[in-house]
Formats: structure tokens, C-alpha cells, sequence
């Protein structure tokens, strides 16, 4: 069997033609030193928020759970650090505004762990116990969207799973906090994919990687054939948004998900390469999700990637890398194209956070739009982006639903493409925000 | 519990909405493009008809872009030079016969952009493309002069037909043929300052599709149906191309992006109009040629394919099937 697969591409999305890669892609993954207190904020995935089973004074041990929830779509939050809570605060969340609560923990300095138990025989574990693993262990989908991963891991049974996608796609810029975790986790990477594989049990199993990381592509190909696993990888053109889900779905199975559905409706699960390598280590080490690779790059010093324990301050992180090299430059959680600007330097790493870029702040009059029809070009929803901010101006949010707003995956590539400088995506999140307001009022 | 402090901002940082990084290709660089590709065929027009057609260029120029800054002082707008009044001052420009009083090509340019443009709201508002309806506004004032042709390279104005008009009798012998598109493709016939030179506008056509600023489909589509039908009806595909303002308009107005629809779709079914009523218009019609109205049709239709072309969501038809 073949284990690298024909270079898939796809029809539509754009070529961004400075990946700024290079800043970081050959800077091997190192510790970031640990901080004297940690914000870990309650919500860190898409669902419930946790709570918390700790309160002010409690002393608690790195990798203790300290937050969960009885819901179903939701995910326990563990210690980053041994030490004391110092508070349970607040926090405005940059993404949304709401406020989240959160545990402040003081470290005591000696990073005193809970013991761990490890499983000496993997392959005896039945699909529940390592459903079980993965929950207690809190992982939630790293590639950026922080879907809790058990949910992922038990479709309903009348959808059968075909097909299992593995992600190191990794498209917007920048961003190489995957790449490195294939090159340095990759044998990780694949046993905790290969755990993903046996609780599905799909037909084909394949990993994703874009063409411009052909050191990661081929290092993999050799550990499939020496772990002797049946992955296949299907190398993918760099064009975005090739990562995202569905434009994957499209480009590898020829097929689109229904609107509104999940890639489980075509009979597939799509897993990020660093959602693996927390499986890992939560089945063979049983070691809880505290810590990720976060890629520190743009206007710093010294940009590196980084193993850094949730709960850090984005300030630790920008001054390991040697300080901004821009007074006014905006600091970003995620990448150049869908990341979210921060307000305050406290705000920390959480589970979601894959990079962590400076970037001189670049802001646009709004112009009015000239019809040039290149957002429809690049959308590869199929949408008419410009469409939404005329409706959205004129308050007729009911005509942007009929015209499939909620289909949007707000990549930015309309955006990014416009002459007219016209945030076309904030007009979207306006809508939907709306949408979803009036939805509830009914 | 309840939360016991909040953590408040510490730094002041710049915030903006993603994403964070933009392609750079502006309005006004679109505009400096299109005035790029149109520079072979103003030189050609130039080379043709003399200082006419200079005199001609510059005073729909200036007065095209003086009047968008008056209209924008009047409608209490900030005045931009992103290079959409240059454009419209050059296409009416390559409109007109060289032989045009200097006063109705101010008059037209002051229509384009005061009353076709600045009156529906400016650049992305209009209906009608500037140059095209401005055109018609001096066929219809300024009849005679606007269908008096000189040939080429002629110090005097011997008032020329066009090889459209009733009174060109095509040549059937193969020499006289080619002289003919031979004529056609470097310009020695008469006609406006940008329907002479077939080649120039090639090249212009070609600057335009490589950098992906106008949409191939549209000339593509509107030249094959016009020559399409026009063979149909016995008459040669090669003249029909290259003469009148086919090559013209198709290139350089059809694709103006504010008066042509958005999708590919609806672009071709744009382009494929123009065609028909280009054709009709040349093989019944009064008026010898037929591109300006056409497209100018065309226009008022845009809005309307707009509304019912659109793009398909991805995932439409599965979720119409599991809805069934």
C-alpha cells in the first residue's frame, strides 16, 4: 500500500502567497519556563462552561482536575502548576465579550505532580475506557474550534464513520506549532491517532498535510511503515482555507457536508494533529491536557515555538521570545486570517490557543463596494460575502439568513481579497450574532 | 460562587477586527491597471488622429476628474483619487470621433461623472456604466458630429463611413480582404479614438485578463455571440470582431464591475445579452453600430441577474435531499 498519496487540491479558496513559515518552522520546541501564577479560565471549549471543584486557599497539584461539568458537550479543566488557588476572578473573553470565570492558581515553585497512572497494555483497553481517558483528561479540539473530543469519538449509530481525516493542514500563516509537533511528537502523534482509528474504526484513515511542509510529510511516511499503521497521507496544495473541515471533506472525499451538519454526515471525523498527540498521552500516560505548542512569531525578538502550560499570561510568552519589536503592534491569539486581537497582555494560553502573533496593526477606510465579485471568487462556502454587509447595514438580518450566512466558517478570505477594504466577516459575525439573539428570543 | 475580583486590562493594545493581513490590491490600483491597458490604445489613437485626438483625450480627462471633485464638494464627500474619474474621462474619450468640438467632449465628460456616476451616489452605486451613458447622451444632442469619421492619418477631415455604416461595401476578392483586415488590425479606417486599432486593445485585453482584473468571460462570450450570429446571417466574423467598438466595449466597459453582475453565471449571461442586441442592432438596425446601447441594456439588467444568479452554497443539495 502506498502510504503518500496523490497531491489533492482545491478549486476554489487563495493562494496567500507570504506564509511567514520560515520565521519558525526549523526552531525546535522549547520549554517555556514556568510562570509564578496561572489565569485558567473555565471555558476553554465549545460547550458548557466547567466548574469549579476547588476553592480559594485549596492547595492543588499540577495535572489535578480543579473544574468540570455533568453536561454532555463540555470538558474538566486541570492544574497547570502545583500550588495554591489564589482566586477564582473573571475574565471578558477577547472572542466573544462574555465573561468567563477562572481559577487563579500561585505556584509553590515545585511543579508537584498528581500521580499518574499509565496504561502498560493499550491494546487491552476496551473503546470505552479510552472514551473515558479522553474525557477525564479534558482534550478538546486543538486545531482551534475546542469541540470536547469524546463527542467527536462517539457519533450516533446512525451515522457510521467511513472515513477518519487526521489534520496537520495547518493553512494560515504564520502558524507552526503542528509542524513541529509532527516533526518532534510525530510517533506520539500517530499512536494517539491510531486510538482515535480503533474507537471509530473507519475504512480509510487518512493525514492531512499541506505541500509546504514536506519534512513533516516524509517523516511520517517512514514512522507509518516502521509503527506499521494503516494511515495513509494525502498531501494537500497550500491554499486556504485547505485546514478547515469541510473545504478538507471536499478536497479529500469529493464530498460537502450538509448545511448546518458536521462532517459526520458524510461519515467522517476529523481530528487535529495535536488533539492525537493529547489522546496519547492521556491513554498511555495518563497524563491530563495541561500544556501545547504555541507558535510566538511575527514582530518579536526571537520568534520560537513553544510547550507552554495553560493558564500562562500572553506577556510571558512575548517575553521569553525577546519583547515586541513594534511599540503599537496588536497581539493576536491564532493566526493573521481568523486570530482575534487581544486587549490585555494577562489574558492567557488556553487549549485553543496555537499561536500567538505580533503584527503592526493595520486598519482601513471603509469603502463602498465596486461589485468586483472576488469574494464570491474565494468563497469556498459557496457564499456571496458581499452581500451581508450591504443586508447587514440596512438591518435585514432575515434576507442573510435566506442567503445562508450561518454557512459561513468566517475564514476571511473575502475580506482579505477586498479592494474596497470592507470588513465583509465582522458584517457576518454581526449577522449571526443577531440571528442567533432572535432565535433565542422565539 | 461568585468571582471575587476581576483581572482587569494592564496594557493598552491596539485592537482590529481579522483578518489581519490584506491582499494590498486596492480600488485605486484596479482603476491604475485598467489605465495601464488603456495606454496602448490612446497611444494608437494618438498616432492615428494627431493632436485631435490628444485635444480630445484631455478634455474629457480634465474635465471628467474636475467635475468629480466638484460633485464630491457639492454632495459634502471627501474627494478620492483612486483613479475611477481618470478611467471614465479615458473611455469616453475613446468613444468619440477625433473630430469632436472640444466644448461637447467637456459636456460629456461632465454628464459621465455628474449625472451618470455622482447623481446615483458615486463609484459602486451607479446603474450605467459613466463613459457608455454619457455616449448616448451626445448621440442623441450632438447627432452629426457624432457619426462624422475621418480617416486616419489624414491632415484634412475627408469625412469617412466606417467599415459598419450602409455605404462600406465589403470586398468579396481575397486581396482587398486581407488589406482590409489588415487595416482593421492596426487601425487605418476610420472611427472613434478606440475602435480603430484591434491590436491595441488586444494588448490591453491581455495586460487586463493576465493580472486578473477583468473577468475573461465576459469579452470571451460577448464577441462569440456577436460574431456568432452575424456569420449566421453571411457576414464575416473577422470584420464584425474587429470593427465598430465590439472589441472596445466588450474589454473595457462590459467588464466595468459596479454595471455587470456578480457571479461567473450571471457575467456570462450578461456577456451572451450584449451579444444578441450587438447583433441585432448591426443587422436591423437604424444606427450603425450597436455596442454602446447594448451594454448599456445590459446594464440596467445587472441588478435584476444578480438577485436570481447566485452562487451555490456548499452542502446546498444534500441538505435539499435530506430535507425530502
Amino acid at each position: 500500500m502506498n502510504i503518500r498519496l496523490k497531491t489533492r487540491s482545491s478549486r476554489i479558496g487563495v493562494v496567500l502567497p507570504h506564509s511567514h513559515h520560515k520565521l519558525t518552522a526549523a526552531k525546535p520546541i522549547e520549554k517555556l519556563p514556568l510562570p509564578e501564577e496561572v489565569i485558567i479560565p473555565l471555558s476553554q471549549h465549545i460547550g458548557a462552561p466547567a466548574r469549579a471543584t476547588v476553592k480559594r486557599g485549596d492547595k492543588v497539584l499540577t495535572g489535578q482536575k480543579i473544574a468540570d461539568s455533568d453536561r454532555p458537550v463540555s470538558a474538566p479543566i486541570h492544574a497547570s502548576l502545583s500550588g495554591e488557588v489564589a482566586s477564582i476572578s473573571s475574565l471578558i473573553s477577547p472572542a466573544t465579550g462574555a465573561t468567563i470565570e477562572a481559577i487563579v492558581i500561585k505556584s509553590d515553585g515545585e511543579d508537584k505532580w498528581v500521580e499518574l497512572t499509565p496504561t502498560k497494555d493499550v491494546s487491552s483497553l476496551s473503546n470505552e475506557d479510552i472514551l473515558k481517558k479522553v474525557r477525564e483528561a479534558g482534550i478538546v479540539g486543538m486545531g482551534g474550534a475546542t469541540f470536547p473530543t469524546q463527542i467527536k469519538l462517539m457519533p450516533p449509530k446512525e451515522k457510521p464513520i467511513d472515513t477518519i481525516i487526521i489534520n496537520g493542514s495547518e493553512c494560515e500563516p504564520y502558524i507552526t506549532s503542528d509542524h513541529r509537533l509532527m516533526l518532534e511528537y510525530g510517533e506520539e502523534m500517530l499512536k494517539g491517532a491510531d486510538l482515535v482509528r480503533k474507537v471509530l474504526n473507519p475504512q480509510t484513515s487518512f493525514i492531512a498535510i499541506e505541500d509546504n511542509k514536506e519534512d513533516a510529510i516524509r517523516h511520517l511516511e517512514e514512522l507509518i511503515s516502521k509503527l506499521n499503521l494503516p494511515f495513509q497521507i494525502v498531501p494537500l496544495k497550500s491554499k486556504y482555507p485547505m485546514g478547515a473541515e469541510k473545504t478538507l471533506v471536499k478536497a479529500i472525499l469529493n464530498k460537502e457536508v450538509p448545511i448546518g451538519g458536521l462532517p459526520m454526515d458524510v461519515g467522517a471525523v476529523i481530528q487535529n494533529v495535536a488533539t492525537c498527540k493529547a489522546v496519547y498521552d492521556a491513554v498511555y500516560l495518563g497524563k491530563p491536557l495541561i500544556e501545547r505548542i504555541v507558535t510566538v512569531t511575527g514582530a518579536v525578538r526571537d520568534p520560537k515555538n513553544l510547550l507552554v502550560r495553560f493558564g500562562t499570561p500572553l506577556k510571558n510568552l512575548i517575553d521569553y521570545c525577546g519583547g515586541k519589536t513594534t511599540a503599537g503592534g496588536e497581539v493576536i491569539i491564532g493566526g493573521p486570517m481568523m486570530g482575534i486581537a487581544q486587549f490585555d497582555l494577562a489574558f492567557p494560553v488556553t487549549k485553543g490557543t496555537n499561536c500567538v502573533l505580533v503584527k503592526e496593526a493595520q486598519v482601513f477606510a471603509e469603502r463602498d463596494c465596486i461589485n468586483c465579485g472576488r469574494c464570491v471568487e474565494v468563497c469556498t462556502m459557496g457564499l456571496m460575502p458581499t452581500l451581508y454587509p450591504k443586508l447587514v447595514k440596512k438591518g435585514r438580518y432575515d434576507e442573510c439568513k435566506a442567503a445562508y450566512v450561518d454557512n459561513c466558517v468566517e475564514c476571511g478570505a473575502c475580506t482579505y481579497g477586498c479592494p474596497a477594504n470592507i470588513p465583509i466577516v465582522q458584517y457576518i459575525k454581526v449577522a449571526k450574532k443577531e440571528l442567533a439573539r432572535r432565535a433565542q428570543k422565539k | 460562587m461568585m468571582p471575587d475580583k476581576a483581572v482587569m486590562p494592564a496594557d493598552e493594545l491596539p485592537v482590529a477586527p481579522g483578518p489581519h493581513i490584506w491582499r494590498g490590491l486596492s480600488v485605486k490600483r484596479v482603476m491604475y491597471f485598467v489605465i495601464a491597458a488603456l495606454i496602448p490604445p490612446l497611444a494608437a489613437s494618438i498616432v492615428l488622429f494627431g493632436l485631435r485626438a490628444f485635444l480630445v483625450i484631455l478634455t474629457s480627462l480634465i474635465f471628467s476628474v474636475a467635475t468629480e471633485w466638484v460633485t464630491k464638494k457639492l454632495r459634502n464627500k471627501p474627494f478620492i483619487m483612486d483613479g475611477s474619474a481618470i478611467v471614465t474621462g479615458l473611455l469616453l474619450a475613446m468613444t468619440l470621433p477625433p473630430t469632436m468640438d472640444l466644448w461637447m467632449v467637456a459636456v460629456g465628460a461632465i454628464f459621465a461623472i455628474g449625472i451618470v456616476k455622482e447623481a446615483f451616489g458615486g463609484l459602486g452605486h451607479n446603474i450605467f456604466n459613466p463613459a457608455l451613458g454619457a455616449r448616448a447622451f451626445m448621440a442623441a444632442s450632438f447627432g452629426i458630429q457624432m457619426t462624422t469619421w475621418i480617416l486616419p492619418l489624414s491632415a484634412d477631415a475627408i469625412t469617412a463611413a466606417t467599415p459598419l455604416s450602409n455605404s462600406f461595401v465589403f470586398s468579396s476578392r481575397l486581396a482587398a480582404r486581407l488589406a482590409l483586415y489588415q487595416d482593421m488590425l492596426f487601425g487605418n479606417r476610420a472611427g472613434s479614438l478606440g475602435e480603430t486599432s484591434a491590436l491595441a486593445i488586444l494588448i490591453g485585453a491581455i495586460i487586463l485578463t493576465a493580472f486578473k482584473i477583468i473577468d475573461w468571460r465576459i469579452p470571451l462570450f460577448y464577441i462569440l455571440t456577436t460574431i456568432g450570429i452575424m456569420a449566421l446571417f453571411g457576414q464575416d466574423p473577422l470584420v464584425q470582431l474587429m470593427s465598430g467598438g465590439l472589441m472596445l466595449g466588450s474589454v473595457f466597459m462590459a467588464t466595468d464591475y459596479v454595471t455587470s453582475p456578480i457571479t461567473h453565471t450571471g457575467r456570462i449571461i450578461f456577456a451572451v445579452g450584449c451579444g444578441i442586441i450587438t447583433a441585432i442592432v448591426r443587422q436591423f438596425g437604424g444606427l450603425p453600430e450597436g455596442v454602446c446601447y447594448s451594454i448599456l441594456v445590459m446594464n440596467s439588467t445587472a441588478p435584476l441577474i444578480d438577485r436570481f444568479v447566485r452562487s451555490r452554497p456548499y452542502g446546498l443539495r444534500k441538505a435539499v435531499k435530506n430535507a425530502a
